[in-house]
């Protein structure tokens, strides 16, 4: 495990508590491009990558950092929601059970043993705290721009458990797992617009009735 | 080794003279940032010399705790300095273990507090104390979980073992888990001393005090004690800092000192920066940085845990 490897990984962590800590959509919108950008820049640090992945992590770079934030930008925009008012679980109690997801991916790896390439690291429990956290962003928040990010979150925590699970998955196969997020996104964020202008509000608890 | 109580004599007394230095030079630099020339640095020596000259008014509801608490909270203070200011200058210093009895010490001092200010029978200061309760409830997990870091890497369990302990090696190898102690100690810091966003010392709207309006009633001598004990306080979570930011300068001993009360006199700079550049956070939004901080701290003993195998 290098320093800068180290470095990103805790800043990957730090963010996944600036998102739990946040109301303001703006900045968890900008917290969430920083996170894909320094997932993007992951392959990098671990150093020895091929030209393929070096591709990847660029592409990862420019849709999690730039292309996702302008979509969700312009959907926070429109439905102009600038903050979440009333989460289910309040910002306080977030962060602490971001301190408890922690705990339970370093006690889960633990229990993994040398299944994993890179165990001894940190990649893989990091990996782990950010699919859960992403899970509980998803239930703990009512705003659907929150739930899109929280859906982020958890990919990226994907990406980084591929990183250290199979250094050898596809090419073609990671890129269209790409494809699939930025259309997922893409469309989230056309359905945001629509709730919105349906029901003017994009608050996810009250979705409750149909209209017709 | 000879000089090692010298040391120590040098680092406690200097803690207790400067200690009230540290508020002026916050205050200098808030007054700079507002375009004013501000008071000058011996302003709080005078404000204690006038303090001890007058006579006390205690309240008729009040009882011994009262008149007894300030004494009892700057001794708190001065037998944590005594603790604290020697660690990592004179080696030797401490017992295993003395970090708890640090921890303990600053919340018996503010169990003082909060009860001197339940005894007066006022509603503005029982309001005040469940507010100061509500603060170190979540900052005292912190320290704690801080110090631990501190003592898993150094392995140690003294404050002057953790801070000898803790060398430019240290930093290569667990530097991210001394860095988010650091920040989650700066947190600590800045609630421990009722700064700006947590509070506001120079506020004297009642229902937005927190610490001012515990000690509301305290006059004279005891307003003094009060007041450079608050003033120890900051040089004690002060201390802590700077020594864990000074660490990888490998300086020890006379250096080391020096070194370090400049870092207080640039820590009150930063402080002071802080509160001029930032707004005071909402009653209720206050907690969040504090459990932040507590959330850096556990973070911090995860990768301590791990990288040290």
């Amino acid at each position: 495990m290098n320093a800068p490897m180290e470095a990103l990984l805790v800043a990957l962590i730090l963010s996944d508590l600036a998102l739990l800590g946040s109301g303001r959509l703006g900045s968890c919108i900008r917290t969430v491009a920083l996170q894909g950008i320094l997932a993007g820049l992951l392959p990098l640090a671990e150093g020895g990558a091929g030209f393929q992945i070096l591709l990847l992590g660029a592409t990862v770079v420019v849709l999690k950092g730039f292309v996702f934030p302008r979509l969700l930008g312009r959907a926070m925009r429109e439905s102009a929601t600038s903050r979440e008012v009333q989460p289910l679980v309040g910002y306080a109690p977030s962060l602490l059970a971001g301190v408890a997801i922690l705990a339970g991916a370093f006690w889960l790896d633990g229990r993994m043993g040398g299944l994993l390439r890179s165990s001894g690291g940190i990649l893989v429990p990091v990996a782990f705290s950010m699919m859960f956290t992403g899970l509980f962003l998803v239930v703990a928040r009512r705003t659907a721009v929150n739930q899109v990010i929280g859906y982020l979150v958890l990919e990226n925590g994907i990406y980084a458990f591929s990183l250290a699970a199979a250094r050898e998955i596809p090419f073609l196969v990671e890129l269209g797992v790409l494809m699939d997020l930025f259309v997922a996104v893409f469309v989230m964020g056309i359905a945001i617009q629509r709730i919105n202008l349906e029901f003017d509000h994009i608050d996810s608890g009250r979705l409750t009735r149909l209209r017709g | 080794m000879t000089a090692t109580p010298a040391l120590a004599a040098a680092s406690i007394l200097s803690g207790l003279l400067l200690a009230p230095l540290t508020p002026a030079v916050i205050a200098r630099t808030k007054a700079v940032f507002a375009g004013r020339r501000g008071a000058p640095l011996s302003q709080p020596y005078r404000d204690l010399a006038k303090l001890l000259r007058k006579g006390w008014v205690f309240s008729r509801t009040t009882t011994g705790l009262f008149r007894a608490a300030p004494v009892l909270v700057l001794a708190c203070g001065a037998a944590a300095l005594a603790m604290t200011a020697p660690a990592g200058i004179a080696p030797g210093w401490g017992f295993a273990g003395d970090m708890i009895l640090f921890a303990y010490l600053l919340g018996t001092a503010r169990f003082l507090t909060v009860a001197a200010a339940l005894d007066t029978g006022s509603s503005f200061e029982g309001m005040g104390a469940s507010r100061e309760v509500l603060y170190s409830a979540l900052a005292e997990p912190a320290l704690i979980t801080g110090l631990a870091v501190l003592a898993r890497i150094s392995g140690s369990s003294s404050l002057a073992g953790i801070y000898a302990g803790l060398g430019a090696d240290v930093w290569m190898s667990a530097g991210a888990a001394v860095l988010l102690v650091l920040v989650s100690f700066l947190i600590v810091l800045l609630a421990e001393n009722s700064r700006i966003p947590f509070d506001d010392p120079n506020t004297h709207l009642e229902l937005t005090m927190v610490h001012e309006v515990m000690v509301l009633d305290v006059s004279g001598p005891d307003l003094a004690a009060v007041e450079y004990g608050a003033s120890l306080r900051l040089w004690l979570f002060g201390t802590l800092a700077v020594r864990l930011a000074l660490t990888p300068s490998g300086l020890g001993g006379w250096e080391l000192l020096a070194a370090s009360i400049g870092g207080m006199l640039l820590l009150a700079v930063l402080v002071g920066t802080i509160e001029s550049v930032t707004a005071r956070l909402p009653l209720l939004r206050a907690p969040l940085p504090l459990a932040a901080a507590v959330a850096l701290t556990v973070l911090a003993y995860v990768l301590a845990a791990r990288f040290l195998g």
